[in-house]
């Protein structure tokens, strides 16, 4: 289905240099920045564009800092987070239920399968204007539809791992003597969780990419998605690209901050995964 | 089993019916407006009128004239990139920390800055498309490279293939199941990129175009309809396009398994 945990991609797969030397690597790592960073402020100092629609590097630097010191961007920034958890939380719990209660009964999974497998399909963004017409504009349905849109591949991939834990441990839990609650805990939980995590990750990676469009549509007073969607009218590509590169900064900490952290602590632990 | 399979329809059928109807019970109770909660079969009717008047056909071919051009545009470079990185460590280095840095960020939050640059228009939606796009095929082809048995290289080697033939013949369908992958993945993102690039860079035609311009005269009905052809079409080509292209390569290649549902 859509979103399941199909082929794990990437950081493991990292480049082999487990044996260079630290600062090799970060010099490494930086190179291509710095060389698409000098392209770009030669660009931008040629002339070619107007400086208003492609600033220098350092007019992005200094809005940057222009607006983090006056605390604009930190308020922006901390708005949108407040949305992205109020929705993901929301879609995590539902999404989570949904899919435990689907993997575990195929009565729920005979009534909710269907209803997800035509919700899935349409991508989260096409709602946006139904759930603003329906719950006016602002947070309200910036939220559920934040939660709405990221719950589909929490409840794939939950239904999923649920269903992925093998019949010999639930068989051999119980003739240990089990109970449905502790067969619950220790062996269906833990052994659903990779996909869970799965789940989750890809749930909140769909939360992120949807949220900021869907500022931009919802007219929410503060958020990054709205600070660069007003900051077109003012023609302040220098405000704009500083808020592209907060988006981008959030970004690769929620995954490799929250999720890579998590999986370290739960699932690798336990030696499910390597 | 087939007694299971037919119980497990009609529980999918008598779910949908009552969906529906609970659906139909609160649009037709009056609690809200008629124009916020349309029935069924005002929404069907929305739905074939403009189907008949053929604007919803224009309106389709225009977003998915820009979901493919710009599918293709990302696939014709990110799968050769993708290779080269895989081959060559320089270009690996170079590249991936780009890729790393670039890809948390949502494509929509480039419309903004795109629109600026490249006016109102098929240009905007078709760079977002490119860019929500590019990276699920880059890190497939890449990590899918990587991933292929290095005894597989070795024995055709053995077997006195060339160059050429151990990277048509074995590199490249070895990565197959991963570039199909990257492929679905790709297409997914791409189809949300363009439905939020058309509301925002509002262009005359596309579906994204029009359930967002439906929002301003309050046709709930119209706005549905659309999201029933968006999801149709979405649905299609994950199925059907992807489905057939994973039979015709992989599936007959012996690579992978059809997953037992």
């Amino acid at each position: 289905m859509y979103d399941v945990a199909s082929v794990q991609v990437p950081a493991e797969l990292a480049p082999s240099a487990a044996r260079e030397a630290p600062w090799r690597v970060v010099a490494r790592t930086a190179f291509p920045f710095i060389v698409v960073g000098a392209i770009w402020e030669f660009v931008a100092r040629l002339g070619l564009f107007p400086p208003r629609l492609f600033p220098s590097l350092e007019t992005v630097a200094s809005a940057f800092v222009r607006l983090t010191a006056n605390g604009i961007l930190p308020h922006h920034a901390f708005d949108t987070l407040i949305r992205l958890l109020a929705g993901f939380a929301l879609a995590a719990a539902v999404g989570m239920a949904i899919g435990i209660a689907m993997g575990r009964s195929r009565r729920a999974e005979d009534v909710f399968l269907p209803l997800v497998s035509i919700g899935a399909p349409i991508p989260g963004i096409a709602y946006a204007p139904l759930f603003l017409l329906w719950f006016g504009l602002g947070n309200v349905s910036t939220v559920l539809l934040v939660g709405f849109v990221s719950c589909f591949p929490i409840i794939f991939n939950t239904w999923t791992g649920v269903k992925a834990v093998k019949d010999i441990w639930l068989r051999a839990a119980q003739a240990m003597g089990a109970d449905d609650r502790a067969l619950f805990r220790h062996v269906i939980l833990p052994g659903a969780l990779p996909y869970v995590l799965t789940g989750l990750r890809l749930g909140l990676a769909q939360a992120w990419r949807i949220l900021v469009g869907v500022e931009m549509l919802a007219a929410v007073p503060w958020g990054l998605g709205w600070l660069i969607f007003g900051a077109r009218e003012f023609l302040n590509t220098d405000v704009m690209l500083a808020g592209v590169a907060v988006i981008g900064i959030i970004g690769l900490a929620l995954e490799k901050l929250v999720f890579q952290r998590l999986e370290q602590f739960t699932v690798v632990r336990w030696g499910m995964m390597t | 089993m087939s007694t299971e399979r037919t119980r497990s329809l009609r529980r999918a059928a008598v779910t949908l019916l009552v969906a529906a109807a609970a659906y139909e019970a609160l649009a037709r109770s009056g609690m809200f407006p008629p124009a916020l909660l349309p029935t069924l079969p005002a929404v069907a009717r929305a739905l074939v009128t403009s189907i008949l008047d053929g604007s919803m056909l224009n309106h389709a071919f225009h977003t998915l004239s820009r979901v493919l051009i710009g599918f293709a545009l990302a696939t014709a470079f990110a799968v050769p990139l993708g290779i080269l990185m895989a081959r060559f460590r320089p270009v690996e280095h170079f590249f991936l920390p780009l890729a790393s840095a670039l890809m948390p960020i949502p494509s929509l939050a480039w419309v903004p800055v795109f629109i600026l640059w490249f006016g109102l228009g098929d240009i905007v939606a078709i760079l977002i498309v490119f860019y929500a796009a590019v990276f699920p095929v880059l890190l497939n082809t890449w990590s899918g490279v990587r991933a292929v048995n290095p005894l597989w290289l070795r024995a055709a080697g053995a077997m006195g293939a060339d160059e050429a033939a151990l990277f048509w013949k074995v590199m490249i369908p070895g990565a197959f199941p991963f570039i199909i992958t990257g492929l679905r993945q790709a297409f997914l993102r791409a189809w949300i990129a363009v439905v939020g690039a058309e509301m925002l860079a509002a262009s005359d035609w596309g579906l994204g175009w029009v359930i967002f311009d439906a929002k301003e005269f309050l046709n709930a009905d119209v706005m549905l309809a659309s999201l029933v052809v968006i999801g149709a079409i979405g649905f299609i080509f994950e199925r059907l396009v992807f489905g057939s292209l994973e039979r015709a390569t992989v599936l007959r290649w012996g690579m992978v398994r059809m997953a037992k549902s």
